[in-house]
């Protein structure tokens, strides 16, 4: 039991795909400008990771290994067409939004890293909770971008009116740098400087260590 | 650990894989085909009765849209065309097509589209018999990109019902305000062309006066998007004058062609 | 005509920037740019690949692909997707053992970045892109090398400060990723000034 719940939440605070593999940052930055369209990529990925996991898994024996990597892809591929069609059928609103960025799930590194290092060394139900996990992992840094920029960016969660515009006769003036694109990449910034202050094991070492001033080594040996 | 790496295992994975996959992608677009279809149909409707001010929230979008007929027209002469089947018609390639559209020089690319289609897609709606608004396809570039929406005009051919765009690529919060309602709702009675005859309604900068001289040609700018005010005034321009609309506009005022 | 192709690859470069504007390859991108060097190698890997596939990929889709391509009402745009892909993960396996065998010097400069770029989504994202806009054959040529020069541009910027910033007083936990990103969004905001250059 504490496997599966290690394989299921370490990839959400431990091992972040974002915010410690840099993997799959791409949609990450682009489609969170509203928690809605936020949502919806966060069900596709996890579903695409969780299930490609599961049939890699299932058929990890007979892989041949020169074509694996092609039949990683075809497999992913194939289910990211899948939600793709799916979406344009139900949620034409929304699939028109995320445009291109459905299909980039395929390229997204998430998914390819998850089949090549999990999948094709466990079974298919440990595989299948290690997508949820990762899919899982990758939606809360999501969430939380597009809780931000939706709240500061357009006075709203979730669609639901909190803070009244000034466009619309309220109080609060939009602060137009959240619905910029490039803010995700400050909050991205800051939420791994945070995590980092709480698991101080995930701090990078530095290159270059500037050294101490030589008067103030001085003064103090003195 | 059996050997997979033998050319038949291989060959065989593959072509499996591919049969598995293909079959299953295949029977879900062709199942899903027709949905999707309609939703597109369906999305370019709603935007369509939305400038034209229908949109009813009791009422169903293609039951509303029953009463609006589409027609070709060719720009080149104003006149309707029904050589060109309107359900086919795709505006990105005829605006390619050498054939079907023509090159803008500097001076008359007003909007920046480079080439000009020699043919569109007119909306007419009618209440009862009686044409009540025309609404035009209208596209230009702004900040980011091009914008493209519809623009619908009163049968007097001179007041603007409504102007909504359906594409657009500007800055949010700034120039992509332009679908904020109650900006879009300050187009209505609006007029187009002076007494000469010139299409002189334009986005201003800065808060129509209420005692302007111009207050019926012209609407709030947004601010901190001058860009994207301006590609509205420009697209407004470009579409309404004798390379756009005009000579159907001119036709349908002299009565030369008859609605229906 | 000359003047659209220019205006295409501009916008491609600076306005559109695959990496800045619309976040593509931002995990490679994100990874591969704490030295200039490198980044070069992949910059110029990505122009190579960009500019082959894109061209190599509007063929497939205006031959097999399109609506009424094949024959008169055949519409084969849902399996796309698996097609570019494949076809991207063919290519750069080609491209890979070409270099190997005609040019060993430029192989030894850009082989260890070829295997990153088949799930590099800026290629695949390009792909898509030139779909998206309809681009003829020519206009998809210049699509390609703009969106990769774009691309290049972008990485060895971010490498050259990312070079100098390792040298700054950064906060313990802003480290390497985190000053990354908030460069990159800074640079961001850089490229937001190219807007409303109509050509």
């Amino acid at each position: 039991m504490s496997k599966v719940k290690e394989v299921l939440l370490n990839p959400i605070f431990n091992d972040n795909p974002i915010a410690l593999q840099i993997l799959g940052i791409c949609s990450a930055l682009a489609v969170t400008s509203s928690l809605y369209i936020t949502l919806i990529m966060c069900i596709a990925l996890t579903s695409v990771v969780a299930l490609s996991n599961m049939f890699v898994s299932l058929i990890r024996q007979h892989i041949p290994t020169n074509i694996r990597i092609i039949v990683q892809i075809s497999i992913i591929a194939t289910l990211v067409m899948l939600v793709d069609e799916v979406l344009k059928a139900y949620d034409y609103e929304s699939s028109k939004t995320l445009s291109v960025f459905v299909g980039l799930i395929v390229t997204n590194c998430i998914v390819m890293g998850r089949a090549e290092a999990f999948a094709m060394k466990n079974g298919p139900l440990m595989s299948f909770l290690d997508g949820i996990g990762n899919g899982l992992g990758y939606s809360l840094m999501l969430i939380i971008i597009a809780i931000i920029r939706e709240f500061l960016g357009a006075g709203s969660f979730y669609s639901i009116e909190i803070m009244p515009l000034v466009n619309d006769g309220g109080w609060y003036i939009a602060n137009n740098f959240f619905l910029t694109p490039a803010s995700s990449f400050f909050i991205i910034g800051f939420t791994i400087w945070a995590l980092r202050t709480w698991k101080t094991d995930q701090i990078e070492e530095p290159e270059f260590k500037i050294s101490e001033n030589s008067l103030d080594a001085e003064r103090r040996t003195a | 650990m059996k050997n997979n790496d033998t050319f038949s295992k291989t060959l065989l994975v593959a072509v499996t894989l591919c049969l598995v996959c293909s079959t299953l992608i295949s029977f879900t677009a062709v199942g899903l085909r027709d949905i999707q279809d309609a939703n597109k149909e369906l999305d370019k409707q709603t935007k369509i009765l939305s400038a034209a001010g229908l949109l009813n929230n009791n009422l169903n979008i293609s039951d509303l849209f029953k009463s609006i007929e589409v027609k070709m027209v060719n720009l080149e002469t104003g006149l309707f065309d029904e050589s060109i089947d309107s359900s086919t018609f795709n505006e990105g390639s005829f605006s390619r097509n050498l054939d079907t559209s023509i090159k803008l020089d500097k001076t008359q690319d007003v909007a920046t589209l480079k080439r000009r289609e020699n043919y569109q897609s007119v909306y007419l709606h009618y209440e009862e018999g009686n044409l009540v608004s025309i609404i035009l396809p209208v596209r230009g570039y702004g900040l980011w990109g091009t914008m493209k929406g519809y623009l619908a005009l009163e049968p007097d051919l001179q007041t603007i019902i409504g102007l909504e765009f359906f594409e657009d690529k500007e800055t949010p919060g700034l120039g992509a305000e332009i679908n904020n309602p109650k900006w879009k709702s300050k187009w209505t009675g609006k007029k187009i062309y002076s007494s000469e005859g010139e299409v002189i309604v334009s986005v201003i900068k800065g808060v129509v006066l209420p005692d302007s001289s111009n207050k019926d040609y012209s609407v709030d700018g947004l601010s901190g998007a001058t860009i994207t005010s301006k590609g509205v005034t420009n697209l407004l321009k470009f579409w309404l004058g004798d390379l756009g609309y005009g000579p159907f506009i001119t036709n349908m005022r002299n009565g030369e062609i008859k609605d229906v | 005509m000359l003047e659209a192709y220019l205006s295409i690859f501009i916008k491609a470069v600076f306005i559109e920037n695959i990496a800045i504007n619309f976040f593509l390859g931002m995990c490679t991108f994100l990874a591969i740019s704490k030295k200039i060097q490198p980044a070069i190698g992949l910059g110029v890997a990505v122009i190579v690949v960009l500019g082959l596939s894109v061209p190599i990929n509007n063929l497939i889709y205006n031959i097999f692909l399109k609506e009424d391509a094949l024959f008169p009402g055949s519409d084969l745009r849902f399996v796309g997707l698996i097609c570019y892909i494949g076809i991207i993960a063919a290519l750069v396996q080609i491209l890979e053992m070409f270099l190997d065998r005609y040019l060993p010097a430029l192989y030894n400069a850009l082989g260890v970045f070829l295997p990153l770029i088949t799930v590099n989504c800026a290629i695949l994202g390009g792909v898509l892109f030139m779909v998206e806009r309809n681009y003829l054959f020519s206009e998809s040529i210049v699509y390609g090398l703009g969106a990769g020069t774009g691309w290049a541009l972008a990485i060895v910027a971010l490498a050259g400060i990312t070079e100098r910033l390792k040298y700054a007083d950064i906060p313990e936990g802003l480290q390497g990723l985190g000053i990354t990103f908030i460069t990159v969004g800074l640079m961001c905001f850089g490229f937001m000034s190219f807007g409303g250059i109509s050509l």
